[in-house]
């Protein structure tokens, strides 16, 4: 690990570890959200975060951005803490923390990846203007580029989310939910963008809600239930009794079903 | 008879509207990123929670000049801001019940201190710190051997302060307000703006309360802001339209004002006002007869289509250019407008006591029937809905239909009749 550490430090995009979380524990007021998280999230490879709503997917997200504060414990991003890195990261936030009256456009939002770059003060310029259009580009949503945000439909919106974390042109990127309410269609084309990412080298971490295609998309998984249930590439740990761990008696006899189909599908993937 | 000009302002009144115009825009343009930031009512708190402000400062500098009560008046709505924000994060509150909870209990302080204090002095915050608009010229002072009145210089450097920050922080007000939680996550601390913009909304208020008094400061803080919002998509365009429609409603608030010889605060609020219902009612998007005028549009379109549709299929059953169409005499008011609108556009004539389509209604009729088969076609080939059922769906359809959809259609379902075995019109 600390050979890991010395490694991030010098050179983060080599790294081999992107997030080192140690010992993370969250707490709103004296209630904890969050606790005992302890992971290594490696660099390079699409990584899904699951586990039930109010299960802190989204707090764990928020911590490792440092927009939540965390109670005990560390993390941190290429071995630095994030603060340091702010620059290296993409944000994809959930739909609900913005305002989608408020009156900016498609191109507007897609530019504000762009911001992180520029730091205080300074404007925009036509370099910022030419990759925010290609981002747009990337995600199929040009012709859609003056319209007022809020008139997209929610996938329409997530790609626009989408094409701002592109523009940010980040070594790593978090994302809360990009795929809530969003058709098939749309999804397949996401995910399409995702591994295009991954493959160019850099760490995607996404807060997913779907297990049916956990398997099909990611690589790496952080199984969370307010305390980490398991950690590691998905062929080790997304089996079925670590899922009936993490949704408890939430997991409904329809989920259980189908993913005891997926299982028998995979050679090596059932536990019992 | 000559037009009479009475109202228009003349001599010193110049001052009074240059005043109202001033604090109309400096309000209008910070006031926008409350009303964009569902703060609203921030400003009408401010003004009921400076007084704790005001008797502070009295108590501590032990006179009644203007600039300690202006420095405790800015503390308190610096504080009114700082404890919302606060008492949000911590209670878990709505930014409205916080909002209420400060201003109230900061007032009550205040009402406490002005009395402890009351029987050494008379601190009305009426007289105090609230001025009134009509007094502007009154009140002179010097700058560079002319005489202006103190509040148009006041009322100028608050505008020019707010337009420098706004325009100097467009790029990190815009996406703190849009986005608080991707400011803070790229390095623009959404909480840093927060209380940086929260200064200069405190500062306005108080400078324009002194000058022009406090109805129109919490008037112009919400109304062009909202107005401009209905009007605009680009946050530039909003906050360059707010500015200005304050500055008109200071302008027709000062003729009004002075043809109903009543207060001018009063008028220009009142605007302010009508501007927003003008904006409410017709805005080119969300306004209220904007949106029925459309609808009524679309409905007319649609019955127009109809009839001629209707038309098309009777042409069909006797395929002679010239042939008379027996229609059914129109039973509604509806179908009655759309056959009157066909015959002024000359889709259709008037021929022995029937009716005839002309080549240019018989195109348009045939692109409608045309929609609606391959509609049905399209739906019976790739769905299982029953053959009785098409029928609906397809009429609703045909209306929306563009060409470009159709030759698409055209060419998905390759077909030269439609389920119920009727031709579907070539183009």
């Amino acid at each position: 690990m600390s050979h890991a550490m010395v490694d991030a430090a010098t050179t983060p995009v080599g790294a081999r570890i992107a997030i080192e979380l140690h010992d993370v524990c969250v707490a709103y007021d004296r209630k904890p959200v969050l606790w005992d998280v302890d992971a290594s999230l490696p660099a390079g490879q699409l990584i899904a975060i699951v586990g039930p709503n109010g299960g802190g997917k989204s707090t764990l997200l928020k911590s490792i951005l440092g927009l939540v504060r965390i109670a005990s414990g560390s993390i941190s991003v290429f071995g630095k803490p994030v603060r340091d890195v702010r620059r290296l990261i993409g944000y994809v936030p959930q739909r609900e923390s913005v305002d989608w009256d408020f009156p900016v456009n498609v191109a507007d939002v897609v530019l504000m990846g762009r911001y992180g770059r520029l730091g205080w003060l300074r404007r925009p310029g036509r370099e910022d203007r030419r990759i925010a259009a290609e981002c747009l580009d990337m995600v199929g949503m040009t012709s859609f580029a003056s319209r007022q945000i809020g008139q997209l439909s929610g996938g329409q919106q997530q790609r626009v989310f989408l094409a701002r974390a592109l523009a940010q042109e980040s070594t790593l990127y978090l994302m809360d939910e990009p795929f809530a309410g969003v058709d098939a269609a749309t999804e397949a084309a996401m995910v399409e963008v995702l591994r295009t990412l991954r493959n160019a080298g850099k760490t995607v971490i996404v807060v997913h809600h779907d297990l049916q295609s956990v398997q099909a998309y990611f690589d790496h998984v952080l199984l969370l239930n307010q305390r980490q249930i398991a950690a590691g590439p998905v062929r080790e740990v997304f089996t079925s009794s670590n899922l009936q761990k993490t949704y408890g008696g939430r997991l409904t006899l329809m989920d259980e079903a189908a993913q005891a189909l997926r299982l028998s599908d995979q050679p090596h993937g059932r536990p019992r | 008879m000559t037009f009479d000009l009475h109202i228009w302002p003349e001599g010193s009144e110049w001052w009074v509207v240059t005043a109202a115009a001033l604090a109309c825009a400096a309000c209008a343009v910070i006031g926008t990123f409350l009303v964009l930031r569902r703060l609203s009512l921030l400003g009408d708190a401010i003004s009921h929670a400076i007084l704790p402000g005001i008797a502070m400062a009295f108590i501590l500098s032990g006179s009644r000049d203007v600039w300690p009560m202006l420095l405790g008046a800015l503390a308190a709505g610096l504080a009114t801001a700082g404890l919302t924000a606060g008492i949000q994060r911590v209670a878990r509150l709505g930014s409205d019940a916080s909002l209420g909870v400060v201003f109230s209990s900061l007032f009550a302080f205040g009402v406490l201190l002005i009395t402890w204090v009351a029987d050494r002095v008379d601190l009305d915050p009426g007289c105090v710190l609230y001025g009134q608009i009509e007094f502007v010229p009154l009140d002179t002072t010097t700058v560079l051997g002319i005489d202006i009145p103190r509040a148009v210089l006041w009322l100028s450097m608050i505008l020019v302060a707010d337009l420098l920050f706004v325009i100097v922080l467009f790029k990190e007000l815009r996406l703190s307000s849009f986005d608080p939680a991707m400011s803070t996550a790229m390095g623009f601390g959404a909480g840093v703006i927060h209380y940086l913009l929260m200064t200069f909304v405190a500062a306005t208020c108080v400078a324009a309360f002194e000058s022009v008094g406090s109805i129109l400061v919490v008037a112009m803080l919400v109304a062009p802001g909202a107005t401009a919002h209905l009007l605009t998509d680009r946050l530039s365009s909003t906050l360059v339209l707010a500015a200005f429609l304050g500055v008109t409603a200071a302008f027709l608030g000062f003729l009004g004002a002075k043809w109903f010889d009543t207060s001018v605060a009063g008028v220009i609020s009142v605007a302010a006002g009508v501007q927003f219902l003008t904006a409410a009612l017709l805005a080119p998007r969300h306004g209220i007869v904007t949106r029925w005028v459309r609808r009524g549009l679309l409905a007319i379109r649609i019955a127009r289509e109809d009839e001629l549709a209707a038309l098309y299929r009777q042409h069909e059953a006797s395929p002679e250019p010239s042939a008379t169409l027996t229609v059914l005499p129109p039973s509604t008011l509806r179908q009655r407008l759309a056959r009157r609108l066909l015959r002024l556009d000359q889709s259709v004539r008037r021929i022995n006591g029937g009716l005839s389509l002309t080549p240019a209604g018989l195109e348009q009729g045939a692109a409608i029937v045309r929609a609606h088969r391959l509609w049905e076609t399209y739906l019976a080939q790739k769905t299982d809905l029953p053959l009785d059922h098409l029928h609906e769906a397809s009429h609703r359809v045909e209306h929306f239909v563009s060409a470009e959809l159709a030759k698409r259609l055209s060419k998905a379902v390759q077909a030269t009749q439609d389920p119920h075995g009727r031709p579907i019109p070539p183009v």
